[in-house]
């Protein structure tokens, strides 16, 4: 660790534990939401927007030279709302109205009704589809504008994510970078249950992306890794992210038989007692 | 009537063009652009063509990407396969956002003959008019595809084109312009309207001839933009004439005659016939005997129109 993350890595876990008291605030209060999905990739994203990797403006959202983060597993919205609010593309506030009537916080992300939104997803397996036609459009306008992809694991199912693959491979588009919140889970079970694509990183290799696997909960490993995969040239880059559904609430919200629920007000009040606890 | 080019001919031709007036315009195929002709685009412009490989979701969600960071994307493959495969991603990268791409399908229709039903593109028209945000146009020959293309970018959304395989006969013999969303009157008449789009207003044209012939008076409507529709136009030729025949190389569900009588009944309700495939594949064969056995000529209109007029 160098001197700097010495700094840096207590700051961006007291911003990940403000993200994640977001989730589950929000998720709570509209009693509906994926708040095990988003808990698990905070890390990540965090590292991403308050860690210097990602260059935005949020009082200029479309900045042309931008780089981008794409959330193509939608239903994980309350972590990308949760850290667009804190990066100030929206006040905090705002975040209350999750999937109300006439709020911009969908249930999935919307790209026509809240600044910051690169992509409209919801729909898995089209957001590194849609994140090589950015990285393409920046690479024609002279941008060294980057292009960060959060994909689920049980969303690599979806054949148009190797479609992705190939054609970033060929295009040889090394401003793309590919992350995989591989928490284990999937809607009806676990990924290795339900699809077995374990060990995921060489199968992306075979294709000729640089592919590596880190503890995606870990904040120096995905400090490096984001930072690694963010110089690379001459090939696109994919971190699978292993990382606990639910994290790091995953055995309260077990316990109570949690999966893809809201919590209920009163087990809220316990996980948010946790979070403050411990982590 | 004379022969001219084929429609994805001139497609292809009038994109090569666009690309050398906008330096935005980005083109992307699933490796068929030397069906589609975007060839003549990548020819020109290696730098801005982008051939995913046989991929049409990703051709998609691609375009949608460049879309979205400022790129003018025109797509092509065949009509079946870019509108049937892809279709989820035409809903959520492009139409959902109404994000600026558009999306030609190639080797529409049963007139592509002999490759047979698996590439007819029958149900395009249909599935492209239900997005919502999508502006849809199938022009009739080559002159009206090159100004379809022109007007198409100048219009900033999604959109789909419709382009055949065959040459088809010259209905514009100079270059009329295309305003979207407004149907061309190619010919009057006081007893019954003609409404077709495609390949299908030549022959309209031809059976209006006959028609003459016969003693009925016909009004021939170029409805190149199936969305969003000149309910103006439709509502004149109801009011004027009275009658209406709809004249389409699709199926007859979606296409242009449901739109057509959808308008129809909720501004003048009269008398209408569909000349269209009716609820079934067609088989291979080549154009002209597909057309025939599948009623999508000049005399099966003339037929529809003799029914109606006996009404």
């Amino acid at each position: 660790m160098s001197d700097n993350d010495a700094l840096l890595i207590p700051r961006l876990r007291e911003k990940a534990l403000t993200i994640r008291r977001h989730i589950i605030r929000m998720t709570t209060k509209a009693g509906s939401g994926h708040p095990t999905s988003s808990l698990s990739a905070v890390e990540v994203v965090v590292a991403l927007y308050f860690g210097g990797l990602l260059r935005y403006r949020a009082q200029e959202p479309s900045w042309p030279q931008r780089d981008r983060f794409i959330l193509s597993k939608g239903h994980a919205a309350p972590l990308l709302y949760a850290v667009l609010a804190e990066a100030g593309y929206f006040p905090v506030e705002q975040l209350d109205t999750l999937r109300q009537i006439g709020s911009p916080l969908e249930g999935h992300p919307n790209m026509r009704r809240l600044p910051g939104v690169e992509a409209s997803t919801g729909s898995l397996g089209q957001g590194l589809s849609i994140g090589l036609g950015h990285a393409l459009a920046c690479r024609l306008d002279g941008y060294d504008s980057r292009v960060y992809v959060l994909l689920g694991d049980g969303e690599v199912n979806e054949g148009q994510v190797w479609e992705a693959v190939m054609a970033a491979v060929k295009y040889r588009v090394d401003n793309l970078v590919a992350i995989v919140d591989h928490n284990g889970y999937q809607q009806t079970g676990p990924t290795r249950e339900v699809l077995d694509l374990d060990p995921l990183p060489p199968k992306f290799a075979a294709f000729g992306w640089h592919a590596e696997e880190i503890d995606g909960h870990d904040w120096s490993a995905v400090l490096r890794a984001l930072r690694s995969a963010s110089q690379r040239t001459g090939q696109p880059s994919v971190i699978v992210a292993r990382t606990i559904k639910g994290y790091p609430i995953h055995q309260l919200l077990a316990e109570q038989n949690y999966h893809g629920k809201a919590l209920t007000p009163a087990d809220a009040e316990k996980a948010l007692a946790l979070l403050s606890g411990g982590s | 009537m004379k022969l001219g080019k084929s429609t994805r001919e001139a497609f292809g031709l009038a994109l090569a063009e666009l690309g050398a007036r906008y330096d935005d315009i980005v083109v992307l195929d699933a490796d068929v652009h030397n069906s589609t002709r975007t060839e003549y685009f990548a020819q020109r412009f290696p730098q801005r063509f982008i051939n995913v490989g046989i991929a049409e979701s990703n051709l998609v969600s691609v375009a949608s990407g460049l879309a979205a960071s400022g790129k003018r994307p025109w797509l092509a493959s065949f009509a079946c396969f870019v509108m049937c495969n892809a279709f989820d991603q035409l809903r959520m990268s492009v139409a959902f956002p109404a994000l600026d791409v558009k999306v030609v399908g190639s080797h529409a229709g049963i007139s592509i003959g002999e490759d047979g039903p698996s590439q007819m593109g029958i149900e395009d028209v249909a599935l492209a008019c239900v997005l919502p945000n999508f502006t849809v146009v199938v022009p009739a020959d080559e002159a009206s595809t090159r100004q379809a293309v022109w007007a198409l970018a100048e219009l900033r959304g999604p959109a789909y084109l419709r382009v055949g395989r065959p040459n088809v006969p010259v209905v514009y013999e100079s270059e009329v312009p295309l305003r979207l969303g407004r149907a061309n009157c190619l010919r009057d008449g006081r007893d019954l309207t003609i409404i077709a789009n495609g390949l299908m207003v030549a022959a309209a044209l031809e059976a209006a001839e006959e028609l003459a012939r016969l003693g009925v008076s016909v009004r021939v409507l170029d409805m190149h933009t199936v969305k969003p529709l000149d309910h103006e136009a439709v509502a004149r030729a109801a009011r004027e004439t009275g009658r209406i025949v709809v004249a389409e190389e699709h199926l007859k569900h979606g296409g242009l005659g449901s739109a057509v009588a959808q308008s129809v009944a909720e501004q003048c309700p009269v008398p209408m016939r569909f000349v269209a495939l009716n609820d079934t594949y067609a088989e291979s064969g080549t154009p002209q005997d597909l057309l025939r056995k599948y009623e999508l000529t000049a005399a099966d209109i003339v037929r529809a129109a003799r029914s109606l007029l006996q009404t």
